[in-house]
């Protein structure tokens, strides 16, 4: 019982890293501007895309430098086009200008690139590998691949902490996201800050739609894992990196697990079908924590005076 | 040690001069065809009942706000708009009425924002913190350090600012805006919402910054003790209208004065 456990565990984990990235996106921009990006997904598809078509004619790592120049020119536009003019208007109408973004990125990316499944070839090593052969009968099955993905992801994460917590450019970045005012009357330009943000968060966008993507395939329901950032945030706190690292890890785990183990009680007991259960989990799992811890594991307090 | 007299500062060159300046939000007035003059080198107090257009006054000065009407001469260059981040690469540095701080950072990395636009090295060095970008982290910190000293707050260099008590929030504020190396330094309230003991402390320490760095300094101030004690000149605000200017002696035996402060005679 203990290897299929580990294994799904640790299967899940593997995802539970790439969901955490999705959601990175989600929380550099919430951070820095309290903009919630609905158009992260679909940054995630277009980075994806990007990096995709152009593979087909060059090789990778020219490839990349290319993804990486779209999506700073992408951050660079938003910023000059939308940010810039919605300075001090109120969140939700930042955020109807992200779901804007969205769709429309969602559609230009079609335009330019195609609309077809595109593959994703990095050459990551496809053989599974087999761990703890001698401790549990057939081992623990790993995909290779996952782990190269997860390892990747997590190299970025440590990447950015240490950019955020070390340079200047990191002190400014978190000073605006504590107060917009005081970080103007230092001399810290929000306009400049925006773009570093919208541009780290088109990186780690091209990463996520890469690992994404060789997983998937390149494809319109790629901006779908966007939704699964939602209730990783909710857990992780909105305005928390490590939060959204634990909180992706918790529910790529805990779906996985709740399908594989969850399943089976539900069928046994009360005769049900048992499946979709990754489906809701995670959503469930946010409801919770909605209710009993509303900031998430690491959010700052929301502590209402009346 | 003094703030030098009314008299020294009178000769003294122009450092900032607002003219005709006035500010309104829709319908509501807050200021109203403003003049008034800060020479270098002085301790300039703006005072008036609530609401009489003191803060605007200062946002108008560093940005925040841009006038509808009048003009703003700093260190004689007139302008009609100026963004925040531009008064303080030109030299305004502020604090807040109600403490502005980065409340998740140290006591350290907040006044050491206040470097950001003394360092110069390119983004690239800034992301390795390396070679040339090292060097100048280092000699920021130890002028951070200077200021640190100076202000007696070695004690809590490592503490999240947002755990510290407000009087030495506001003290943090304060050397944070000195890390700034100002020409002209705002103090909205420096000491608001402080006990004696505390009060007189940041008296003490406006004084120094004053006299040790020459910062010349607006500040605006409710405690008219205080007032009399540390400014030079006194800029009186009444429904963002100047009833007074000039220095505390004659502006506190002043009839208009005494008016807008009692409520008499309206």
């Amino acid at each position: 019982m203990l290897g299929p456990f580990l294994e799904t565990l640790i299967g899940g984990l593997l995802t539970g890293v790439l969901y955490s990235l999705v959601a990175l996106g989600f929380v550099l921009i919430f951070k820095a501007s309290g903009v919630f990006n609905f158009a992260q997904g679909a940054m995630v598809l277009f980075a994806a895309l990007s990096f995709a078509r152009l593979a087909e004619f060059m090789p990778l790592p020219l490839a990349l430098l290319l993804a990486i120049v779209v999506m700073v020119a992408l951050a660079y536009a938003v910023e000059f086009l939308v940010l810039r003019r919605l300075v001090n208007q109120e969140g939700i109408i930042l955020f109807m200008a992200t779901l804007g973004i969205a769709y429309f990125l969602e559609g230009f990316g079609q335009t330019v690139w195609g609309s077809d499944i595109y593959k994703i070839r990095l050459g990551l090593p496809t053989n599974p590998i087999f761990l703890f052969e001698s401790v549990f009968p057939g081992g623990i099955l790993i995909d290779p691949s996952e782990l190269i993905a997860a390892t990747i992801c997590g190299l970025l994460v440590l990447v950015l902490a240490l950019f955020f917590q070390v340079t200047r450019v990191g002190r400014a970045l978190r000073a605006v996201a504590d107060d917009h005012q005081a970080a103007q009357s230092v001399g810290i330009p929000l306009n400049q800050i925006w773009l570093v943000v919208w541009a780290v968060a088109g990186l780690v966008a091209l990463v996520a739609g890469m690992m994404w993507g060789t997983k998937l395939g390149v494809q319109f329901s790629l901006s779908l894992v966007a939704l699964k950032a939602l209730p990783v945030l909710i857990l992780g706190g909105f305005t928390s990196i490590p939060g959204a690292i634990v909180g992706g890890l918790i529910i790529g785990a805990g779906e996985k697990l709740a399908e594989v183990m969850l399943a089976p009680v539900l069928i046994r007991t009360f005769d049900l079908a048992g499946g979709g259960i990754e489906n809701w989990f995670a959503y469930v799992l946010a409801l919770v924590f909605l209710l009993f811890r509303p900031q998430g594991l690491f959010g700052e307090r929301i502590i209402e005076r009346v | 040690m003094r703030a030098p007299s009314a008299q020294d500062v009178a000769a003294g060159e122009l450092l900032l001069s607002v003219e005709n300046v006035s500010l309104a939000f829709g319908g509501v007035k807050a200021i109203t065809n403003v003049s008034f003059d800060i020479r270098r080198g002085e301790i300039r107090a703006i005072i008036g009942p609530n609401g009489a257009g003191k803060t605007s006054m200062l946002n108008v000065i560093n940005g925040f706000y841009n006038p509808q009407r009048g003009k703003i001469t700093f260190k004689g260059r007139t302008r009609t708009r100026m963004r925040p981040y531009e008064a303080a690469r030109g030299g305004i540095a502020r604090t807040f009425q109600n403490v502005a701080l980065f409340k998740g950072m140290t006591t350290l990395d907040n006044i050491m924002a206040g470097r950001t636009l003394k360092m110069q090295r390119g983004f690239f060095w800034q992301v390795l913190r390396v070679g040339p970008a090292l060097t100048e982290e280092v000699e920021q910190r130890r002028i951070v350090e200077e200021i640190i000293d100076f202000l007696k707050i070695q004690h809590i260099r490592k503490v999240p600012v947002g755990k510290l008590p407000y009087g030495l929030q506001k003290r943090v504020e304060l050397a944070r805006a000195l890390a700034m190396e100002p020409d002209l330094l705002l103090l909205d309230e420096p000491m608001a919402g402080m006990n004696l003991e505390e009060k007189e402390d940041m008296c003490r320490f406006i004084l120094d910054v004053n006299d040790q760095y020459g910062t010349t300094i607006a500040l605006i101030e409710h405690d008219m003790g205080v007032v009399m004690d540390l400014s030079n000149r006194v800029l009186v605000l009444d429904h963002g209208i100047k009833i007074a200017d000039g220095v505390p002696a004659t502006v506190q035996a002043d009839a208009t004065v005494i008016d807008a402060y009692l409520g008499v005679g309206h």
